[in-house]
């Protein structure tokens, strides 16, 4: 019932953004967990019907486990994580984990891409679509979703949190992440890791920042403990104000800080804490 | 199950090496650029070289699509204990377009070929940072898909997939023959042992090209150009905590 009601909630969400003129709904028991088997040949059968010319989804695991196989069944490339759309055919995406970005010209006769979230303005509200039903087509019944195990936190979302307070591999240990919990509880603030930090079992996969994690780009990011991989740069330098709190001043992450603090991260993390309290 | 496992493995710039973007704006610099094994496909042969050791499956064979140098990834693939190898020739222009999409039909076509229980992939490579061809290789056999694992488990005719998501992890379970790629915890890679590298010059690699597999290589994509990102400058070195946070305070940031 809660799920019908959330449901709803959403195609009524998106039928208010400006500029979305239909809503295809459907419905149907094998979309729980939204498994790709289920859920591409509805997207076959409603590009059948309608020809749409481009095809998108955003790049989370969810788009990006979808678009691929929709993309092959119609013999067409998809475009991962475009950052930039240039022109209807033409994209700009980064590859080499965000060293060099690459321009692509699609000649495909429908454009099938993931689009990088960081990267675009969201769509404003504003508008009035009309929704649609469309027929589910018979369960594919390969696959099978069991359960999802979501890391509980009170705090805001990695790639939608406005202050992002981020730990390396010079926090030692997972325990000693309660440092950062308890400055981006004074700030609001999300709490990533870098791929070292994950790697060493401190904190679990899903607070990796990078190219190979999450890719954020929050007003305030503070990287502390992290010299600054240049997989972890990908993830993270697009962030409008970056602060770097590192004991080693020839750490990278530096040369890409707008504010360094070359200190003891043990020292200074609970002092910065206590300072926000004033 | 006692099936076969096919693993695709990717010739890669090696991850430590710092990328140059060519003047021309082509592409970026190759030519005398150290390159290793995509270090997802490293994640994805330990796991089909695990599945062996634990009976599970009875052989390992290591595809590669590319170069003559391609050969040297499937040399390091067999050093960590897959059985043969398959090296689909794609050199010159056909090379430079390459996508996933291709290597996907080569790859749906080698399964079928060699009767695959399973193919193991990496989730993406460090190179084009795609993330496609384990899910298109899926579509095209019209296989399950377990994508970005975190755990494999083989239950019967079925594979139970942990798989990393936004947020945690979920639970899925797929019939076999399926498509399983690879996520950075799913193992822990070994190294080749310079035993097992002399022992992988004795394995076998084939060398076969698309069209010996019906594949076309047409791409309808274009590659107009490669850009340096934009690059941010270095900004000031703060001497204590309260002139950082004073510094946030009058930007605005806190």
């Amino acid at each position: 019932m809660q799920q019908i009601q959330l449901f709803c909630q959403v195609v009524e969400e998106i039928s208010q953004i400006q500029g979305v003129k239909k809503v295809l709904v459907a419905q149907h028991d094998s979309y729980k967990g939204f498994l790709p088997e289920e859920l591409t040949p509805l997207i076959l059968e409603t590009q059948k019907q309608f020809s749409f010319t481009h095809i998108c989804a955003g790049a989370s695991a969810f788009g990006k486990n979808l678009l691929p196989r929709v993309a092959a069944k119609l013999d067409v490339a998809p475009i991962s994580d475009i950052v930039e759309i240039k022109s209807p055919d033409t994209f700009v995406r980064t590859i080499y984990a965000g060293n060099a970005l690459s321009t692509v010209k699609c000649n495909e006769p429908v454009k099938i891409f993931t689009v990088r979230g960081t990267s675009f303005e969201a769509a404003a509200a504003g508008g009035s679509a009309a929704t649609a039903d469309v027929a589910a087509p018979p369960a594919a019944g390969v696959s099978e979703w069991l359960e999802q195990n979501l890391t509980k936190s009170d705090r805001p979302e990695l790639t939608s949190a406005k202050v992002v307070v981020s730990g390396g591999r010079g926090l030692k240990s997972g325990d000693n992440f309660k440092l950062l919990y308890d400055l981006a509880d004074k700030m609001n603030a999300a709490v990533g890791a870098s791929r070292a930090a994950v790697d060493a079992g401190y904190v679990p996969n899903d607070m990796q920042v990078g190219q190979t994690g999450k890719i954020v780009a929050p007003e305030l990011y503070i990287a502390v403990g992290i010299s600054g991989a240049i997989q972890h740069l990908a993830g993270m330098k697009d962030s409008k104000t970056i602060v770097a709190i590192n004991k080693d001043p020839e750490a990278p992450i530096f040369q890409v800080a707008d504010y360094g603090l070359v200190a003891d991260l043990f020292k200074v993390v609970p002092e910065m804490t206590a300072a926000l309290d004033k | 199950m006692s099936g076969r496992v096919l693993v695709g493995v990717k010739r890669v710039i090696d991850y430590a090496v710092k990328i140059r973007v060519k003047p021309d704006n082509t592409g970026v610099v190759t030519d005398g650029v150290k390159h290793s094994m995509n270090p997802f496909c490293e994640i994805a042969v330990e796991e089909a070289v695990k599945l062996k050791e634990k009976k599970l499956i009875k052989e390992v064979v290591a595809v590669s699509c590319g170069p003559q140098q391609a050969q040297e990834t499937i040399r390091t693939a067999l050093a960590m204990g897959a059985d043969r190898g398959i090296h689909v020739e794609v050199s010159g222009k056909d090379y430079d377009t390459l996508g996933p999409l291709q290597v996907s039909k080569i790859m749906a076509a080698l399964a079928k070929k060699e009767d695959a229980q399973l193919v193991i992939l990496g989730k993406q490579a460090i190179d084009d940072d795609c993330n496609q061809t384990g899910q298109m290789t899926a579509a095209l056999l019209d296989w399950p898909q377990g994508t970005f694992a975190s755990e494999v488990a083989i239950e019967g005719d079925k594979v139970k997939v942990v798989r990393e998501i936004d947020g945690g992890l979920e639970t899925i379970r797929i019939k076999t023959p399926a498509v399983v790629t690879a996520d950075l915890r799913l193992n822990t890679p070994r190294y080749a042992t310079l035993p097992n590298i002399m022992k992988a010059k004795k394995k076998k690699i084939v060398n076969m090209k698309p069209a010996d597999l019906g594949v076309d290589l047409t791409s309808r994509l274009e590659q107009l150009r490669v850009d340096e990102p934009p690059q941010r400058q270095a900004g000031v070195k703060v001497e204590t905590v309260a002139d950082l946070v004073g510094k946030l305070k009058e930007t605005g940031r806190i």
